[in-house]
């Protein structure tokens, strides 16, 4: 009952968001045909627009989007005509999805890392130089650390490869680059909740009992200061989905996010509907995911239809 | 006569940015195999401090055990190393603490946080394990122990979460069982069944208990043998019938308000005696009772008071109790009167 419950408010979330886009999209001033209306005569434009309905009352493009929508069709590029929106997006998600998940993994592994580090040794060097690093991260945005780390990881040092997308080595300095300031949230959280679950009368509990110490951290102090850092998994995501457009711009990687970004400066409607729909369609499954895992995380919270 | 468990002249105390606390000052008592041992005072007198040095569970830092020794089992616990502490903790010496609520792990089944304890000293196969700790969820009362192996402690009372912690504690029958203020968060009607199931078990396991209270009833009841706190320092300690009926230190005097008679069925809490607790940051170099105190004289202000024996295993740190003072018996009486 709950999941269903679910699911259909996660159908009409995603309809709202894509009625919105509609909605702005016929807002914001502009024409995908500005550049071409000087060359092509009247009768062509005239053509175009109709084949991608535009010349229809806008009531009636929404109610025939809706219907392709339906039907997970999503339009074909004003851009390049070949192309169909389901085809750019089945290109470019698989740099995308890589480079995403990547930045998720590294933000999570080494974010909680360097926070339990820096809880379990409080106010001592390795507590400062965890903090340092974090505030570097959270201080500095990707658009300066990215050219910084291909300065001195590519240019300088030669580690790394930069100059295409290819092998597992392309993904690494963007994937670090998108990871940096999540990672750096992350530490500073995870420090912060398990430095209050290490003071809990349990942790005294626990030690009473003569368990080692690893057993006291691992099994009773991760366990319960990781409870907050998941519900902060919800707005890292959105981070890091906002976060490609800019890396997969700055790195030249061939994801989704640079066909986003183009598509709105060439009012690509077709483009940016259908990449915002894929876009808030993943983080609507991920938000959905992330509160059924509770269930598994802390026994405290059952999955109910109201309520909590 | 060697005790199960000595404490000897502790003093602990804590760094905190307003200064060094100090909590324990000069602490010594002891307990016999079998007995229990009442530690009572008001809140902040040292109490918990005291006990859980002996638990090693004082952080240092900010904690700093200055002097003192424990004898248990023919070493001194003070100069073990965290390993061989641990071999201890949970096995030799179990705790229950305060409050039931917030002394479990709210994520782990509280069958697995019994077995935990059993795991870590016994070597017994895994199925055994759970038997063990089923049968110990059996022994502290809670009906169908199989099933409430598997909850979670929100799926329990405060009650039966104490009951939980006693579990926990007596899991490896230790020889020492330390419960600070066990029953005080649990209703009224609770916490005579918590104490009556410590008893019990006590019996039934020989295990010594030290009972940290504020209810002198319990105290009458269940303890054998008292020692009353005051700013760090045990000010009194004799057996119960010694406490109750001859009690030789004015805080002593304060807190049993008049001497209940002890064979008369009467309960009575500790009542708050006027004046505030002495700092703990500076604490005074005489008796820490004087400012509060209404026989105090010159040499209490200007010198600790000594452990006066005033009778078998009785002593009393206070000045009265010297042979020069004169006309104790008188002041007694007029203390009592007024
Ligand atoms: N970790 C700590 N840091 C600083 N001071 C502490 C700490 N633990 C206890 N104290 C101080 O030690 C004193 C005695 O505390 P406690 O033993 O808990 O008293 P009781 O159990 O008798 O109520 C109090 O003044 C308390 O503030
Ligand atoms: S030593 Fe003096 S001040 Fe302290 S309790 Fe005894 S009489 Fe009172
Ligand atoms: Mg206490």
């Amino acid at each position: 009952m709950y999941i269903v419950k679910r699911l259909l408010t996660m159908l009409v979330t995603i309809w709202v968001i894509a009625s919105l886009t509609f909605l702005i999209m016929k807002i914001i001033p502009g024409d995908p045909f500005a550049s071409d209306a000087d060359v092509l005569p009247e009768e062509v434009l005239e053509n175009v627009r109709a084949k991608y309905n535009l010349d229809e009352p806008i009531p009636v493009q929404y109610l025939m989007y809706m219907r392709d929508l339906a039907t997970f069709d999503l339009g074909i590029s004003i851009q390049s005509e070949t192309r169909d929106v389901n085809g750019i997006i089945a290109d470019g998600a698989p740099a995308s999805a890589l480079l995403g998940t990547q930045a998720l993994v590294i933000a999570l592994v080494f974010g909680l890392l360097l926070g339990i580090i820096a809880a379990l040794n409080h106010n001592k060097f390795l507590d400062y130089l965890s903090m340092f690093i974090a505030i570097i991260g959270i201080s500095i945005p990707s658009f300066i650390l990215a050219p910084l780390l291909i300065k001195y990881f590519a240019v300088d040092w030669g580690l790394l490869p930069v100059a295409s997308w290819g092998t597992w080595e392309h993904s690494i300095l963007p994937s670090f680059a998108l990871a940096a300031t999540p990672l750096a949230v992350i530490a500073r959280f995870m420090r912060s909740s398990m430095l209050e679950v290490m003071n809990q009368n349990y942790i005294k509990t626990a030690d009473a009992k003569g368990l080692p110490v690893t057993k006291l951290v691992i099994s009773h102090g991760i366990r319960n200061a990781i409870l907050p850092v998941v519900s902060f998994i919800g707005p890292l995501f959105v981070f890091l989905i906002t976060g490609t457009f800019v890396i997969e711009k700055i790195f030249a990687i061939p994801g989704i996010g640079r066909y986003f970004v183009d598509s709105i400066f060439n009012r690509d409607y077709p483009v940016i509907m259908g990449t915002t729909i894929f876009f808030s369609s993943i983080l609507v499954v991920t938000l959905f995911l992330i509160d059924l895992s509770y269930r598994f995380i802390d026994p405290r919270i059952k999955l109910t239809s109201g309520g909590e | 006569m060697d005790h199960l468990l000595e404490v000897k002249n502790l003093e602990v105390h804590f760094k905190t940015y307003g200064g060094e606390v100090k909590a324990v000052r000069d602490v010594s008592f002891h307990v016999d195999k079998g007995e229990t041992v009442a530690i009572v005072g008001e809140s902040g007198s040292g109490k918990s401090v005291t006990v859980q040095t002996v638990m090693g569970l004082i952080p240092t830092p900010p904690g700093k055990i200055k002097n003192g020794e424990i004898l248990f089992d023919g070493q001194d616990l003070l100069k073990l190393s965290k390993k061989q502490m641990q071999k201890i903790k949970g096995s030799k010496i179990g705790m229950v603490f305060q409050d039931p609520m917030t002394s479990l792990n709210p994520t782990m089944k509280v069958g697995k946080q019994i077995e935990e304890s059993i795991r870590a000293h016994q070597s017994l196969k895994g199925n055994e394990i759970k038997k063990r700790a089923i049968e110990m969820i059996r022994l502290v009362g809670i009906s169908n122990p199989a099933e409430r192996y598997d909850q979670y402690p929100h799926e329990f009372s405060g009650g039966m979460r104490q009951r939980i912690m006693i579990a926990i504690a007596l899991a490896c029958q230790p020889k020492v069982l330390i419960a600070d203020e066990p029953t005080t968060a649990l209703d009224v009607t609770i916490q005579a069944q918590v104490l009556d199931l410590m008893k019990d078990l006590k019996d039934e396991m020989d295990t010594s208990i030290i009972l940290i209270t504020h209810d002198l009833g319990v105290v009458a009841e269940t303890a054998e043998r008292v020692a009353v706190m005051y700013g760090g320092i045990i000010v009194e300690a004799g057996t119960v019938e010694d406490i109750f009926r001859e009690p030789k230190h004015p805080y002593t005097w304060g807190l049993l308000e008049s001497v209940p008679d002890i064979t008369k069925d009467e309960k009575k809490r500790l009542v708050p005696i006027e004046g505030s607790p002495p700092d703990l940051f500076s604490p005074p170099k005489g008796c820490p009772f004087a400012p509060r105190c209404k026989y105090a004289m010159e040499v209490c202000v200007e010198e600790m008071p000594p452990a006066f024996d005033v009778g078998e295993d009785h002593h009393a740190k206070c000045w009265l109790n010297d042979p020069r003072t004169p006309k104790l018996e008188d002041l007694v009486a007029a203390g009592r009167e007024a």
